[in-house]
């Protein structure tokens, strides 16, 4: 790949002037200048006599990407990343804003944990970070976590999840919807039946039983799906459902979206791409919560993303220490790291097989989560007087996935070798670049 | 051959070598007096069981001894196991001691295939929770071998716990292998997701079939695997009584009339006499359970001796 730069943009105070780019994949090339931290120019051959100049050539803009759902484990696992790490991971995959999870230790069921957690994304500077407050405290599922004060907080917190257990009582799920409707936020819900799962380790299906794993059912997603669907309808309330991952669950948004009620939906890079078929040698990290389906789901739920059923990609990035991937598949946790690999993995599902143009792209990794997820500053257009919020990706460039060259502190990447397509060349926050060829700058 | 982890991959032709290994074994000790082979000697087999068993780990040991190679028994609660060491670190530490060979049992489905990830010695699977129990299998192909001469068209009844169980499993993949016709009676309840499936495909031969009537697939039978319920991997209820399971699945005096004369009852043990068998049953001629049993070291003596010494003359 030829220099682009001959060195790193955007760390004088001139404007930075990017040549020859295509927003969104559309039209002619054209000329983007940004100057203090806006679009401040768009069109064909700008003069940028005063500015730093980045030869954008062949490249697509698209806003920021925004991840509604990432596990960042500060505080509490930090040695399997931190908000530093994981800050670095987002902006080296593309992402301006990143909703961190509550299931840390301890958990963001406070108005202090939340702003701690806020603080130190702010600090980092990399992307912004928005706590997602816990519905329930200390994700008991018992009573209310303080949701207001949360959402008052410095944090702002507007998206609510016990995001790795679900809240399954139907009268507390009720009351979380209401009360959250007046703090005009959004319950996101792990859906899933815990009395279904009990004990389950992979898709409920004939891999598992073969395998003499305890199946996990479609049922135990897709009733809780309908169920919230129902409560969401009668409180009038938004519900955000994390990382479907069945056809069956598709149907059910349908069925619920048909009817207006305030529901959206995100799913993972992985459950896009990957199917129960990998766990046949047990390497747990291929674990994940809920688990990799079959190649049935992951055609429903390509349809569904580039249908708009789905409204949304969200990674569930989960990083693990390798003690708790390198044992028994039963004793591993779930999850995987997601940030440096989602566009590339949309791109591979999505893009290439022409489900989704960029417009499409920028609509499912960036406006419609900061919608969902009330970031009015990202998701924002490609257009003069906007934040300079964008990233630069090449269609064309492939590169191979090596866990031990992510920026996280974990490796447990289950893309470990595949070569996937499109590369995110620069990320930009209200003008400040902080990636550029696969290197953080801040 | 470098591991035995499942049946599943195992081709019909080691399959055959394996049975006429441990049946040349059983030969040549039949005339001694003391049942002593050198052909292990200086190697170390280590037995290393997370879940308690009698007869596999007996088996096991026996089988190394009769070889004469130093058997090594560690279980959990006698070991650092007990302080909160990882299944990867146990298996590290007694690869570095010299293992040659290590003997798994583990409550986790897959956890051999992940210790034959991690560490350079061979690797029996002695049971991974509901997956696998090969040894189990060849002992009970060379069982069905001794009584009916050939497993070719011969139907095989597997009765109750299919769902948790890793001997249904390992059985259901090698005597399909072998050529057997695979009937599994079972409630519903206690039935894996796609089970209907498996054997078919690749030329295997016949396609599993299944029936929820003991009494109707008796007179068809050429042996029937009587399974054990396994309460401790149960997470609810699967049946609604011990009473009702034992009237609907249990294997009776009189079910044992259903069946053709030359017609075989197995049991891997431990049984739970009166529940899925008959007291008077498990005791029968027609029951090959202490057979099972016998042949299990010879299988496990023809396994150990495939891993550890195929490329030196059998003694």
């Amino acid at each position: 790949m030829r220099a682009r730069s001959e060195r790193t943009i955007g760390q004088s105070r001139r404007p930075l002037l990017v040549r020859g780019i295509r927003p969104y994949g559309e039209g002619d090339p054209v000329d983007l200048l940004v100057r203090d931290g806006v679009i401040a120019e768009l069109g064909p051959h700008l003069d940028g006599a005063s500015a730093e100049s980045f030869d954008g050539e062949g490249l697509v803009a698209l806003p920021g990407l925004v991840d509604l759902h990432a596990h960042l484990r500060e505080p509490g696992r930090e040695d399997a990343e931190t908000i530093a790490t994981g800050s670095a991971a987002a902006a080296l995959g593309g992402y301006t804003a990143v909703f961190a999870m509550a299931n840390t230790d301890p958990v963001a069921d406070t108005a202090v944990v939340v702003e701690h957690v806020y603080r130190r994304g702010r600090d980092v500077g990399l992307v912004d970070v928005h706590p997602v407050g816990a519905v329930t405290a200390g994700l008991c599922g018992e009573r209310l976590a303080e949701l207001g004060a949360m959402a008052a907080s410095a944090a702002a917190v507007r998206m609510f999840s016990d995001d790795g257990v679900c809240v399954h009582d139907s009268l507390l799920m009720r009351r979380a919807l209401e009360y959250v409707r007046g703090l005009g936020g959004v319950i996101a819900q792990h859906a899933e039946d815990p009395r279904l799962t009990a004990g389950a380790q992979a898709h409920e299906g004939e891999v598992a039983a073969r395998l003499g794993l305890a199946g996990w059912p479609a049922a135990a997603e897709e009733s809780i799906v309908a169920r919230d669907c129902l409560l969401a309808r009668d409180a009038a309330a938004a519900l955000h459902v994390c990382h479907v991952s069945t056809a069956g669950t598709v149907q059910v948004l349908r069925w619920a979206k048909e009817r207006g009620i305030r529901v959206s939906a995100e799913v993972t890079p992985h459950h896009l791409l990957l199917t129960d078929e990998r766990l046949a040698g047990y390497d747990p990290v291929n674990k994940v919560n809920p688990p990799l389906r079959t190649a049935a789901d992951t055609a429903a739920l390509r349809a569904a993303l580039a249908e708009g059923i789905v409204d949304c990609v969200a990674t569930d990035h989960a990083p693990h220490a390798p003690q708790d991937k390198d044992c028994e598949w039963s004793a591993a946790r779930p999850g995987m790291l997601g940030l440096q690999t989602a566009l590339s993995v949309v791109v591979a599902t999505m893009v290439r097989p022409g489900l989704l143009d960029w417009r499409g792209v920028a609509r499912v990794m960036s406006e419609r989560p900061a919608r969902i997820g009330g970031a009015t500053e990202q998701g924002r257009p490609i257009a003069v007087g906007q934040p300079a919020t964008l990233i630069l990706v090449d269609p064309d460039a492939i590169w191979t996935v090596r866990g031990a060259q992510l920026a996280s502190l974990a490796h447990n990447t289950a893309f470990e070798g595949m070569e996937l397509p499109g590369r995110v060349l620069v990320t930009m926050l209200r003008g400040e670049v902080t990636a550029q060829d696969g290197k953080v700058l801040c | 051959m470098r591991h035995l982890l499942s049946t599943t991959d195992l081709p019909r032709e080691a399959v055959t070598a394996l049975l006429d290994t441990a049946e040349a074994l059983k030969q040549s000790l039949l005339g001694r007096e003391v049942p002593k082979l050198p052909t292990l000697r200086g190697r170390t087999v280590v037995t290393l069981f997370y879940e308690s068993s009698t007869r596999t780990r007996a088996s096991f040991e026996i089988a190394g001894k009769w070889m004469s190679a130093d058997v090594v028994n560690i279980s959990p609660s006698a070991s650092s196991v007990t302080k909160g060491e990882s299944l990867r670190d146990t298996a590290l530490t007694l690869a570095a001691m010299g293992a040659d060979c290590v003997v798994l049992r583990h409550p986790a489905s897959g956890a051999a295939h992940r210790l034959a990830g991690w560490i350079p010695t061979h690797v029996i699977n002695a049971g991974d929770g509901s997956h696998q129990h090969p040894t189990q299998a060849l002992l009970d192909a060379a069982t069905l071998r001794d009584r009916l001469g050939t497993l070719n068209g011969r139907t095989v009844t597997i009765v109750g716990d299919v769902l948790h169980s890793r001997v249904a499993r390992s059985n259901i993949e090698l005597l399909i292998t072998l050529g057997a016709r695979i009937h599994l009676v079972a409630p519903a309840t206690l039935l894996p997701c796609g089970v209907e499936n498996w054997g078919v495909g690749e030329d295997r031969g016949w396609p599993v079939t299944i029936g929820h009537d003991l009494d109707a697939a008796l007179p068809g039978t050429d042996a029937v695997m009587m399974l054990r319920v396994q309460a401790e991997r149960m997470r609810g209820q699967f049946f609604p009584s011990v009473r009702e399971y034992s009237i609907n699945y249990g294997l009776t005096e009189a079910r044992l009339r259903l069946l053709p004369q030359h017609a075989v009852v197995l049991h891997p043990g431990p049984m739970l006499r009166g529940m899925e068998i008959a007291h008077s049953v498990a005791d029968s001629p027609r029951a090959a359970i202490t057979e099972q049993v016998r042949n299990g070291v010879h299988v496990r003596m023809a396994v150990l001796y495939h891993l550890l010494a195929a490329q030196e003359d059998l003694a």
